[in-house]
């Protein structure tokens, strides 16, 4: 389990970075957290000719919050959505999947541009990119375009991105009062990848729900938005009887889009189960939420 | 290997120059070419833990870093928790509770539950737990390893090591 | 934490491992930290992708050209020098460390490269072309029986099982697979060759754990005299529970290597490698059948087993089918039994040892199926456990089977675990929750009477052969130890042990108990635990299995002090004028008993052994070194009857499990775990409830989560870390962990082994606990949720449907 020969470089700014992309293309692999392309280049199952660490590319992993968004630097660690006072408050639905992505030692590493440049279905940070409706900057030479989360992953491990373009920032919704948000996966060990999960971000008003976005993880081959089963939520409030009703109607519809595969670990019907038992269970966690914070007197 | 180049590292206080090729990983710099053997391999693929080592006082798995990576940074591994005579609080927790049998997958532990404990100095033991869950040990079943950490976490004996 | 124990003596004190501060610090010494000659190339292997295929052709050219590579061997080379692995049963397939022709799994080495460093033979090794013929491949067990590739097929018969069957109240039957999972130590296999072609002699340096009959095999397979294999351990190995007595392989396989290249060599198993070729317990499916009375007593027992050892019988096996065979009865009073054992080959990786050896296996059907009878019954488990059990006065209890159960009072640590969960309480508790509404949550409680049998009898393993066949070779018996101690002198005590540790703190527990035969500290003696196979004092049962060291290898230990004591005594009584007998050994002095004033210092008694032997007793042989040999009592070999004692000691283990399984996900939650032992006298009450603990997650892993999965082709699943699933620490349950004591009568110290028993019990309870919640009969093991899940939608239980 050794990688297999490769030319190693190592830019110290984002033009050489660009440079080096631009020259190298589709032999050139970028390197970041390494967590996930590292294990494959043991294994040899990547083979690029070229690796470019953008580790000590300056400027890649800043916080900027504006118009009601957070950027964050693409080179940006897991662990700081557990650990930054400013990004547990103004991205709680990423701070509440980070505990989920892998383990404390490979968020210490893994990078957050990393995760969602993956594009693994299964990954938790792609899907609540999702969920809040982000998008994330990507520049080459070329330029500097930015695409949103629903372009962004195209299919498991394979995302909208030109092997020129670099993956620099991700724009993050940030929490606004009115909106709650939950999230919930079912992996059979701690850690691991998991069967499947779900994320909410409900935004309540006048007792309503006004919107939802609910996103589904490792059960197709990208993470998908649920939107009709979201659709069956609107105007409704989700306490009481009728509430209920709504809520288990949402969450078979969400098993109904939900496009699960079988694997050695368990079969599309359960992942189906999943799907609704979770997705109830993160409207519950959004619409609680989101009462909760427009009891501390938003607007 | 080709593509030889000079990596300059400070490990536990010391500095190195050695050589490596690009695609050398970090276990291997450290254990062949800088002879620090307390760093085990385990999976090579970044599950066991074993080779857990801090990067610029960090926990990272030392077989998901390139050599090449790690030029110019500064390193811990388990070799420097010691300091002389005196084992590290952790590691002499690990004795008290008899934490280990056959000593493979300790040193990633250690070097992961002191960065863990530097960020979060009084776990709950669940916390622990889903902070261990990311090393296998297949000797102790593990309630030993939580009843040493849980022993030093709060105790104000750790940042020592994270300074 | 140190200081002896209450009754005085070290043995039963818990003092700090010695082993514990160098492995703390990083300054253990396994396989990969050595470089114990210069030069050392790097092995590569090339494994066969298919299941079962042809070897058309292999060339070699592009990866003898490749950087850095010094050769490139195919399983032609290796077998022009060497020969065949030798295997327990004739007629069993034809096994080479490197495949010849034909590959029959995937993962089998084909082909070997020579390099510089790893890095480059791995380049090498994917130039290697081999032009395979892929074959149909056999995976299931009971495909593989129909298919006829069975080795061994044979029938026993205890007492009049028809008879007893006939006169039943009721029947019960169940088929309990228990599929393949692996050891999986942290530390992968190593292995380090040097062949000296002046000598013609090879030496190796290995983590292999034992037995040393496989040194046996390896010399064969290398074409060696046994003495010009010189097989050494490093002071650490990182873990074995088992697997790495299969590095004797990989022994030869590089020994070959380093003889055809005239260059040491080095090869370091990766994880991949791990996972698909170095290993797993057996597959094994087994359909029991039990008798009962109405009253609860068992009357008969039928099985019918099908093992699966892979594509080659690699010794010992099919060990892991006979090292229960004495106790196929288990904790149970029955007499009348009948087996069918058959072996069979498949497509998959051979198998081997793995903590609980055979024993996980047995007791999930035996286990299951006293459960099914007392539900059938209509009666509690507990009692018609309890109806069965061998009672405290039958001991030394003779098993139909042959097994000879040392000692234990097994109902009382029933009551003892019974007491310990609330069981009353909980059987209410589950009544509540059953009558009540919300069922989402059921609860269950499981349990699982086991007698753990430990030391190994080497002569079970010949059961695989009728009388007559064995009556033409050796008898094979019993399970020696050796050890050596010596004083130095200075007055202190080197020890060598011969049971090669892998992390049981074997060198703590043999200071403790040099110590206190000699009237030392264990701070005075030195242990060394490597292995050499020309200086150690070792026999063909010598090393780290069937939980042998506490019974068997301490008690060299102190035999080989107890030795020494007595010349030190009689050097003694010759300096204080008194009989030998009248000397005690106390704090580093020989004294005359009651009267502490009279002594001398055990420093000056060595001092004089050494200096001025002509000042010894007459006739008093100089030295102070002592080598010593046990051997555990009753192990003959099976005799015409098929009877054999298979283990010298027997413990006994209770579990009761109690699981809460949510019906809507399948998620198994353990909420509760009591395990009482009874393994006799406790050397180190820490460090065996550190084996407690260990095995017991060993055994969870297998019955929750644990599982290697092959495609119908033969294709490994969980060839990684990420679909290979150990437990981990946020899965593994707490354990509450209770113990009774009574001695074993054939062990020195009267200590069992108990590294293993709740590997073989937690299969089971938890189980039985999952069954008892749903209802249901199954799933197979592992109960993963989704499998869980699965089995309620099968039965028509699925929430929502």
């Amino acid at each position: 389990m050794k990688p297999p020969p490769f030319r190693y470089v190592r830019p110290d700014s984002l033009e050489e970075a660009l440079a080096l992309l631009a020259t190298h293309g589709d032999e050139a692999k970028v390197l970041a957290g390494g967590c996930s392309l590292v294990p494959m280049l043991n294994m040899r199952l990547a083979r690029p000719e070229v690796l470019v660490d953008v580790n000590r590319v300056g400027g890649l992993a800043e916080v900027r919050a504006d118009n009601g968004d957070v950027t964050t630097g693409a080179m940006l660690r897991q662990s700081a959505f557990e650990r930054s006072p400013q990004l547990r408050g103004a991205l709680p639905l990423t701070a509440a999947c980070a505990p989920y992505i892998g383990h404390f030692v490979t968020r210490n590493r893994g990078t957050v541009g990393g995760s969602l440049a993956h594009a693994d279905a299964r990954g938790e940070l792609p899907l609540v990119l999702l969920t809040l409706g982000g998008s994330v900057l990507a520049e080459s030479r070329r330029g500097r375009r930015s695409i949103a989360a629903e372009d962004l992953f195209l299919y498991h491990f394979t995302s909208a991105l030109e092997p020129d373009e670099l993956l620099t920032d991700v724009r993050w919704p940030a929490a606004a009062p009115g909106w709650g948000y939950g999230f919930a996966e079912m992996a059979q060990r701690h850690g691991d990848y998991a069967l499947a999960m779900a994320a909410c971000a409900l935004r309540r008003r006048d007792g309503v729900v006004a919107e939802v976005r609910l996103g589904l993880g490792a059960v197709a081959d990208r993470p998908l938005l649920a939107g009709e089963a979201a659709g069956v939520l609107v105007g409704q409030s989700l306490d009481g009887a009728a509430g209920d009703e709504a809520v288990r109607e949402a969450a078979s519809l969400a098993a109904a889009a939900a496009q699960p595969f079988e694997d050695l670990h368990a079969s599309v019907a359960y992942r189906r189960q999943l799907v609704s038992l979770l997705s109830e269970q993160v409207i519950r966690q959004g619409w609680l939420d989101a009462d909760d914070r427009a009891g501390e007197g938003g607007p | 290997m080709s593509d030889h180049r000079e990596i300059a590292v400070t490990v536990n206080g010391r500095r190195y120059r050695e050589a490596a090729s690009d695609r050398m990983l970090l276990s291997d710099f450290l254990r062949q070419r800088l002879g620090l053997t307390g760093t085990h391999v385990g999976c090579e693929h970044g599950v066991c833990g074993s080779c857990t080592v801090h990067l610029e006082g960090a926990a990272v798995r030392s077989c998901l870093l390139l050599a090449a990576q790690a030029d110019g940074t500064e390193l811990r591994t388990v070799e420097g928790l010691a300091s002389g005579d005196r084992l590290h609080p952790l590691q002499e927790a690990f004795r008290e509770h008899f934490a280990l049998q056959c000593g493979f997958c300790t040193p990633g532990i250690l070097m992961a539950a002191l960065d863990f404990l530097a960020h979060n100095p009084t776990p709950t033991r669940r916390e622990i737990a889903e902070m261990l869950s990311g090393h296998l040990c297949r000797c102790t079943g593990y309630a030993p390893i939580i009843d040493a950490i849980a022993a030093v976490a709060g105790t104000g004996t750790t940042p020592e090591v994270t300074s | 934490m140190s200081g002896a124990s209450a009754s005085g003596g070290w043995i039963g004190a818990t003092p700090h491992r010695v082993e514990d501060e160098t492995l703390l610090r990083g300054r253990g010494r396994f396989i990969d930290d050595l470089s114990p000659v210069p030069g050392a190339m790097h092995l590569a292997l090339v494994r066969s992708p298919f299941a079962h295929a042809r070897i058309r052709g292999i060339d070699t050219s592009a990866a003898a050209a490749s950087p850095g590579t010094l050769a490139v061997l195919t399983g032609a080379d290796l077998a022009a020098t060497g020969r065949p692995l030798g295997a327990v049963i004739r007629g069993a397939t034809e096994h080479h460390a490197v495949a010849v022709d034909v590959a029959r799994y995937a993962g089998e080495p084909v082909a070997v490269v020579v390099a510089r460093d790893r890095y480059l033979a791995e380049d090498a090794a994917e130039l290697v072309d081999v032009d395979y013929e892929p074959l149909e491949a056999l995976v299931d067990p009971l495909a593989a029986a129909e298919a006829g590739r069975v080795v061994s097929d044979r029938s026993f018969r205890y007492g009049d099982p028809e008879a007893a069957f006939a006169a039943a109240h009721a029947l019960v039957r169940g088929r309990f697979p228990f599929g393949r999972w692996i050891a999986a130590p942290v530390e992968c296999f190593g292995v380090i060759a040097d062949w000296d072609h002046a000598a013609d002699s090879l030496t190796v340096w290995a983590n292999f754990q034992g037995p040393f009959t496989l040194h046996t095999v390896a010399a064969g397979a290398l074409g060696l005299p046994a003495a010009r294999l010189r097989l050494v351990t490093p002071p650490d190995s990182g873990g074995s529970f088992g697997v790495k007595a299969g590095v004797f392989g990989y022994i030869v396989l590089a020994g070959l290597t380093s003889k055809i290249c005239g260059v040491p060599v080095r090869w370091i198993e990766d994880r991949v490698e791990h996972l698909a070729a170095s290993g797993s317990a057996t597959h094994r499916v087994t359909d029991v059948e039990a008798a009962f009375a109405a009253d609860g007593e068992l009357l008969a027992l039928r099985y019918d087993v099908i093992e699966d050892v892979g594509a080659y019988l690699r010794a010992p096996e099919p060990a892991t089918l006979y090292r229960m065979h004495g106790s196929l009865t288990g904790a149970y009073a029955v007499h009348n039994v009948a087996v069918r054992n058959r072996v069979v080959h498949t497509n998959r990786c051979p198998t081997g040892l793995n903590r609980g050896f055979g024993g996980p296996q047995l007791y999930l059907a035996l286990e299951r199926i006293m459960e099914r009878g007392a539900a059938r019954l209509g009666l509690d488990p507990v009692e018609v456990a309890r109806r069965n059990l061998v009672p405290p006065e039958a001991f030394p209890y003779r098993t139909p089977t042959g097994g000879l159960y040392d000692s234990g009072d097994y109902a009382a640590c029933l009551d003892d675990a019974i007491e310990a969960v609330d069981y009353e309480g909980l059987r209410r508790r589950q009544a509540e929750r059953r009558a009540g509404g919300d069922d989402r949550l059921r609860l269950g409680i499981g349990l699982a009477c086991v007698v753990e049998p430990s030391i190994s009898n080497m002569g079970y393993i010949s059961l695989a052969e009728t009388a007559e066949e064995r009556a033409r070779g050796w008898p094979k018996s019993g399970n020696a130890e050796g050890a050596t101690l010596a004083m130095n002198p200075l007055g202190g005590v080197t020890v060598r042990l011969s049971t090669v540790p892998q992390g049981q703190g074997h060198r703590t527990v043999a200071a403790q108990v040099a110590a206190d035969v000699l009237g030392l500290s264990p701070a005075d003696v030195e242990v060394q635990s490597e292995m050499d196979t020309h200086v150690n004092a070792w026999t063909v049962s010598s090393g780290n299995y069937s939980s042998r060291f506490a019974g068997i290898g301490a008690a060299a230990v102190a035999e080989a002090a107890a030795q020494l004591a007595r010349k030190l005594r009689r050097i003694a009584g010759d300096v204080l004028e008194c009989a030998p007998a009248d000397v005690e050994l106390v704090d580093g002095q020989a004294r005359v008993v009651g009267q502490p004033d009279r002594g001398v210092s055990l420093r000056r008694l060595a001092g004089a052994a050494h200096w001025n032997p002509e000042s010894l007793p007459a006739g008093l042989e100089p030295g102070l070194a002592v080598t010593a040999f046990v051997s555990a009592p009753n192990l003959d070999p099976p005799n015409d009857a098929d009877e054999v004692a298979s283990s010298a000691a027997h413990g006994f283990v209770v579990d009761v499990a109690v699981v809460e399984v949510d019906i809507a996900t399948g998620e198994v939650r353990i909420l509760d775990y009591v395990t009482v032992h009874d393994a006799g006298t406790l050397l180190h009450p820490r460090l065996v409830d550190g084996q407690i603990l260990g095995s017991f997650a060993h055994g969870l892993g297998p019955a929750l989560l644990e599982q290697t999965v092959h495609d119908d082709d033969g294709n490994l699943l969980t060839g990684s870390f990420m679909d290979y699933l150990c437990a981990t620490s946020t899965e593994v349950a707490d354990l509450r962990i209770l113990h009774r004591c009574t001695p074993s009568p054939f062990t020195p110290l009267g200590a069992k082994g108990l590294g293993e028993g709740n590997t073989m019990s937690a299969p089971a309870a938890l189980a039985n606990a999952v069954c008892d919640a749903l209802g249901l009969d199954g799933p197979d093991l592992p109960l993963t949720a989704p499998r869980v899940w699965e089995a309620l939608a099968g039965a028509g239980g699925r929430e929502g449907s």
